[in-house]
């Protein structure tokens, strides 16, 4: 079947019939989701039969707010952020029909959750640089190596993975990417404690790992560019609703300046007004470039969102810690826990204060997000590569 | 929320603007006319008030003006920013015909609003929108008193003076005016005196002085925003040509990420000053609180922008030749015209509930 792709009038009304059909709170979640997802209506702009209509991106907020102004049962993407963020984007467009139909509906649905094998202990920034090797086995594929800041890891039942296949040609050119089966013999995941006490990333040891060459994605060498997929997809601004001013951080200072006069000195005063107008200034920039994008019209102001918000947390962690004199001494918990998702706002001023110094290292540092402002945004030449034109195998390491 | 992007008309407008100015007011002229006498450049003037019909953007249609609003008005701010024209329109098309509107006064803002004549509030141009000090009298319909580094007051035609709590219209050849030199030489400054001045009044109150200002610096946020994209601009294609050690100087990093920064802050810029623009033509009543947020933030980025300028262009940045200091002039007077930085985040502590310790 092959009709026209849905405007928002009609996915309105398609909405609406699913769920008359489907009444969310008689409908065992589970069964809702994947029904929905049947129905086209996980993500509108995938094609029909994965999830989709084929329907304009854009118009995915409008029909996920129906379904949540109905009390329709969520996907919990907070948990699966690596699999609906990264994973999907890069199966549908790099993996086999059968892979597509194999992994997009259990990823949607939040029954396989996904982790991302990419970073090691000697490729972080220089993702290329990674040494995990994969070597050629009959039908299937030998892993051997380390990754390391991965999150969701001890949740995991599938990662996207990129290994080294070809040593002898440059860096770029001698990879290849990988789904890697989280249950498989040879799969070791450690948790990694950070700084905040906690073990929210992981160390995986890959050891003798069997993967199928059916679960290959793309072709043998081309790992570099189906990670660039993945990753640019990592940064796509999320969208959705317009967030109110003096949300986030900058909402729990003023409120935390309002309530204990006591605490106020001039500088912290100045420090606190600085912090709310820059806060307000972020805002309104992502309010600007979720219009763009509404419009059909994004714009490259995305790269600077990241950077920004970074620096602002980080600032203003600091401040409500300064704030809170004596009480900024304290900490609250320096249990080792393996927490899924990260949460700013139940923890302490002091967990804040201290995973905000994450916020300029994940994702991209925002050295590497100034460089790509500077040279794709600006059109400003290129860092020297020394590696250009070398072996992976010659590269000093 | 308000609409944060530019219109198809405003985008038009835009180009009219720029193909304009860049026709009429290339740094090179806008650099001769520095050395000259005139207040400002009355050929450019008459290009954008008269030939263009800028003056008049947010005045009605049956009072001479184009009947748009504020939004338009702030893009031909920034266009006027980015070339750092000598032309009184924030003073007259923006904060003088801000002030009329709001009084109602209907036969001089159809003159303004024509590009017949030039008006300027007669307040220092440091004043922020909370208001002036009064510093001059009125009685029996004249004034007398002194009002220091007035923008745009030799241009002017018509003073417009607040004054005994009321807003008065002086005709400028009844005031007494002295040019200054003036730190932005691209928007001169003028003392001015008046000792038994004829004086009509306006409005019984300074609520329209009020309005005028805010009005003021929300236009003055897009002016800077114009400014620090120029900057930008220049600074990035000197990178690429200006050769050191065998490579251009924009492959350095040390560079390349303070540009990267001014461009997330400009990206900011844009942001505030859109919605502060589209506050203040809607009316809303959050307007002072977008205002405030927009020049506290665009001060610090068009600032930012001309140091980064002059520091990137190297020797020719500090010379007199090259148009960077018109832009580093242009921007620290900006950055104290209609209230500091500074001033408007004290406004904001009051604004939004974060009082002072």
């Amino acid at each position: 079947m092959s009709t026209a792709p849905p405007d928002a009038d009609e996915l309105g009304r398609q909405v609406g019939e699913f769920l008359a059909a489907h009444d969310p709170s008689a409908t065992e979640p589970l069964e809702f989701l994947r029904a929905r997802f049947d129905a086209g209506l996980a993500w509108v702009h995938y094609p029909e039969g994965l999830g989709g209509l084929g329907a304009p991106r854009h118009l995915q907020p409008a029909v996920d707010r129906a379904f949540a102004e109905a009390g329709a049962p969520t996907n919990h993407p907070e948990r699966n952020g690596i699999g609906l963020g990264m994973a999907a984007p890069t199966i549908l467009a790099f993996g086999t029909e059968e892979q597509k139909r194999r992994f997009l509906r259990p990823l949607w649905t939040g029954e396989e959750l996904w982790c991302q094998l990419f970073s090691e202990p000697g490729a972080g920034s220089d993702l290329a640089a990674l040494a995990t090797r994969a070597v050629r086995d009959g039908d299937a594929w030998t892993v051997d190596g380390q990754k390391v800041w991965t999150s969701m890891a001890h949740e995991a039942r599938w990662a996207i993975l990129v290994t080294r296949t070809d040593p002898g040609v440059p860096k770029h050119r001698g990879m290849t990417y990988f789904v890697c089966d989280m249950t498989a013999p040879g799969v070791e995941v450690r948790p990694l404690r950070q700084i905040t006490g906690e073990a929210e990333f992981n160390e995986v040891f890959l050891t003798g790992v069997r993967i199928p060459d059916a679960h290959r994605l793309g072709e043998v060498g081309q790992g570099w560019q189906v990670s660039t997929t993945t990753l640019m997809n990592e940064r796509v601004a999320i969208g959705g609703n317009a967030a109110p001013r003096e949300g986030g951080m900058i909402g729990v200072v003023a409120a935390l300046w309002r309530d204990r006069p006591e605490l106020r000195t001039p500088g912290l005063h100045d420090a606190l007004l600085r912090a709310w107008v820059e806060t307000e200034a972020a805002r309104l920039t992502g309010e600007r470039l979720r219009q763009q994008l509404a419009a059909g019209r994004p714009g490259p102001e995305g790269s600077g969102a990241k950077l920004a918000f970074a620096k602002l947390n980080q600032e203003v962690s600091g401040l409500e810690l300064e704030m809170l004199g004596e009480d900024g001494l304290r900490y609250d918990d320096w249990t080792m826990r393996r927490p899924t998702e990260v949460d700013f706002t139940r923890r302490s001023p002091g967990y804040r204060y201290l995973r905000a110094k994450g916020n300029s290292i994940e994702g991209g540092t925002s050295e590497i997000l100034r460089n790509i402002i500077a040279e794709r945004v600006l059109g400003l030449p290129g860092e020297i590569r020394v590696d250009k034109d070398v072996a992976w195998k010659d590269l000093p390491k | 929320m308000s609409d944060l992007l530019y219109s198809e008309i405003e985008t038009d407008l835009r180009a009219g603007v720029r193909g304009l100015l860049d026709d009429k007011a290339p740094w090179t002229s806008v650099l001769a006319g520095v050395e000259k006498d005139a207040p400002y450049d009355a050929e450019l003037w008459r290009a954008v008030a008269g030939q263009l019909g800028c003056a008049g953007l947010p005045v009605p249609e049956d009072l001479g003006g184009a009947g748009a609003t504020w939004r338009e008005t702030a893009v031909v701010m920034e266009e006027l920013g980015r070339s750092a024209a000598p032309v009184p329109f924030l003073t007259s098309a923006v904060v003088a015909t801000a002030a009329l509107l709001a009084a109602g006064e209907r036969e001089l803002l159809a003159e303004l609003a024509a590009g017949e004549r030039i008006a300027v509030l007669a307040v220092p141009f440091s004043t922020p929108p909370g208001g002036a000090a009064a510093t001059v009298r009125a009685a029996d319909e004249a004034l007398t008193g002194e009002v220091t580094s007035v923008a745009d007051g030799m241009a002017a035609d018509v003073l417009l003076v607040p004054a005994s709590g009321g807003l008065y219209a002086v005709d400028a050849a009844d005031a007494r005016r002295t040019a200054v030199t003036s730190l932005d030489m691209t928007r001169r400054l003028a003392d001015v005196a008046f000792s038994g001045a004829p004086a009509r009044r306006v409005a019984g109150d300074l609520d329209a002085v009020r309005a005028a200002l805010l009005t003021g610096a929300a236009m003055l946020a897009s002016e800077q925003l114009g400014l620090a994209e120029r900057c930008l601009d220049d600074t990035v294609a000197y990178v690429k040509t200006r050769y050191q050690f065998g490579r251009p100087v924009g492959s350095y990093q040390g560079l390349k990420h303070r540009l990267a920064d001014l461009w997330t802050s400009i990206t900011q810029a844009r942001a505030v000053a859109r919605h502060a623009a589209s506050c203040v033509a809607a009316g809303d009543g959050d307007a002072p609180i977008a205002v405030a947020v927009a020049q506290a933030h665009c001060s610090a980025v068009a600032l930012k922008a001309a140091e980064e300028c002059v520091q990137m262009h190297g020797g020719i940045g500090f010379t007199w030749e090259h148009p960077a200091h018109l832009y580093l002039k242009r921007a620290k007077a900006d950055s104290i015209a209609l209230g500091t930085a500074d001033h408007h985040r004290a406004a904001l502590a009051e604004l939004v509930d974060l009082p002072p310790a």
